[in-house]
């Protein structure tokens, strides 16, 4: 494959990323973010991630973007005085040696990496039959280190945990952000209404085809979990209050199945999350479906943010 | 000069574009996006390494690109927090100011 175009691709790169951090305007530097999210899922392809570049776009890309973009619009009124107290001239010199400093280390590392170059592929493609799903990166996420995706679930929820507890005292239990009004005759309201059906289809064809394809269940969900906050920003349903109790069941669901099926895995194959030979796939598809709404939840919750509004 | 090159020199640059900006930006929001810039230096790096690990008929090692995706997942996490509470600091002091407190005796009666 000719490097140029990769080339053109890491130059634009280098451009946003620097575009979104020395911008003087916030809104500006988020929005060069958020099509440096888009442009890195392309360099993904171009390094054969594919299940990378489909996380990137729909995570890095686009619920990134969405949060950034709604914390610019609400931190408006505190940019000035940030510009007030800006860096002199002395720590910007030393960041910018800093910084071309680690560049330089790193570039160094780069150039003198090792020539057999150490790989997992072959154990990779040797054990995958065993687990009987197709594809290698779901093999690896579910079974050869399931032990990694368990704890990053309990990280999302224990990030959402964090996020709620950053409410006021007075609107404990209540529900995050405000109500969306839209016009209901409306492009927004039309979209809200006609999207979410494709949408469905598409996040559960993803989840589904991740088993052998490019996919899974992150990317499956993101879609889901957008498809949710459409309906909402809206205006044609509001956010959940956060006290509900199916809500928090829904939350925790996902970790405690992956937990129930790594102690299954404990009694019949010896090992916590070790999975006997001919229930390998049906318990992977256990934990994938068990996490799959624990996933849309704390994805849409998170970007909806900490509660704003009284139980009503 | 390989793909994989090209994207590792890339990152190393992004690396130091982030380090840059969560240095010299005063503003949060702006430090949290040149954070953000900055761990997708170490992605694309990490991705770069998973591609000259290409063997045994796949295009990439699937280790490290699965270790990415649950990082991608894991920094959305984090700034989702980061967010929430840099928008609660702006709720209770009306400023975004990270700067550090006046003594206590330069301040006076409020």
């Amino acid at each position: 494959m000719t490097p140029v175009v990769s080339l053109i691709v890491a130059l634009l790169l280098l451009a946003l990323a620097v575009w979104s951090v020395v911008v003087r305007d916030a809104f500006l530097a988020v929005a060069g973010f958020v099509a440096y999210g888009l442009l890195l899922s392309l360099v993904w392809v171009r390094l054969f991630g594919l299940d990378v570049a489909l996380t990137e776009a729909a995570i890095g890309g686009g619920l990134t973007g969405a949060l950034l973009l709604g914390a610019v619009a609400r931190l408006r009124g505190t940019e000035a005085a940030a510009w007030s107290e800006r860096s002199g001239f002395g720590l910007r010199t030393v960041a910018t040696l800093l910084a071309l400093g680690v560049t330089a280390v790193l570039v160094l590392c780069v150039l003198a990496l090792p020539a057999p170059v150490p790989t997992l592929a072959p154990q990779v493609v040797a054990n995958l039959d065993a687990t009987g799903v197709g594809n290698p990166i779901t093999g690896v996420l579910l079974a050869f280190r399931a032990l990694d995706t368990l704890l990053e679930a309990i990280v999302l929820v224990i990030a959402l945990a964090g996020v709620w507890s950053l409410s006021p005292d007075g609107v404990w239990g209540g529900r995050p952000g405000v109500r969306h009004h839209a016009d209901p005759d409306g492009v927004l309201a039309y979209l809200a209404r006609l999207l979410p059906p494709i949408g469905i289809v598409v996040g559960i064809y993803l989840f589904w085809a991740g088993a052998d394809h490019p996919g899974g269940k992150f990317q499956g969900a993101t879609i889901l979990a957008a498809m949710w906050l459409l309906v909402q920003m809206a205006g044609l349903a509001d956010s959940p209050r956060i006290d509900h109790r199916g809500l928090r069941a829904g939350v925790v669901a996902g970790p405690l199945v992956f937990i129930a099926v790594g102690l299954l895995g404990l009694w019949s194959a010896g090992a916590f999350l070790g999975y006997p030979p001919q229930w390998a796939k049906p318990m992977i598809v256990a934990v994938e479906v068990g996490m799959m709404p624990t996933l849309v939840l704390v994805l849409a919750l998170l970007l909806n943010g900490a509660p704003a509004r009284s139980r009503r | 000069m390989s793909v994989e090159t090209v994207f590792a020199l890339a990152a190393c640059a992004l690396v130091g574009i982030g380090l840059y900006g969560l240095i010299a930006q005063p503003h949060p929001l702006r430090k949290l996006v040149a954070f953000n810039v900055m761990g997708t230096g170490v992605f694309v790096l990490f991705g770069a390494l998973a591609r000259r690990g290409a063997a045994a008929g796949l295009a990439a090692d699937p280790v490290p690109q699965a270790l990415l995706i649950t990082a991608i997942v894991v920094a959305f996490a984090a700034t989702a927090m980061t967010v929430a509470l840099l928008l609660r600091l702006i709720e209770s002091t009306d400023s975004a100011s990270l700067a550090a407190e006046p003594p206590a005796d330069d301040v006076g009666p409020r």
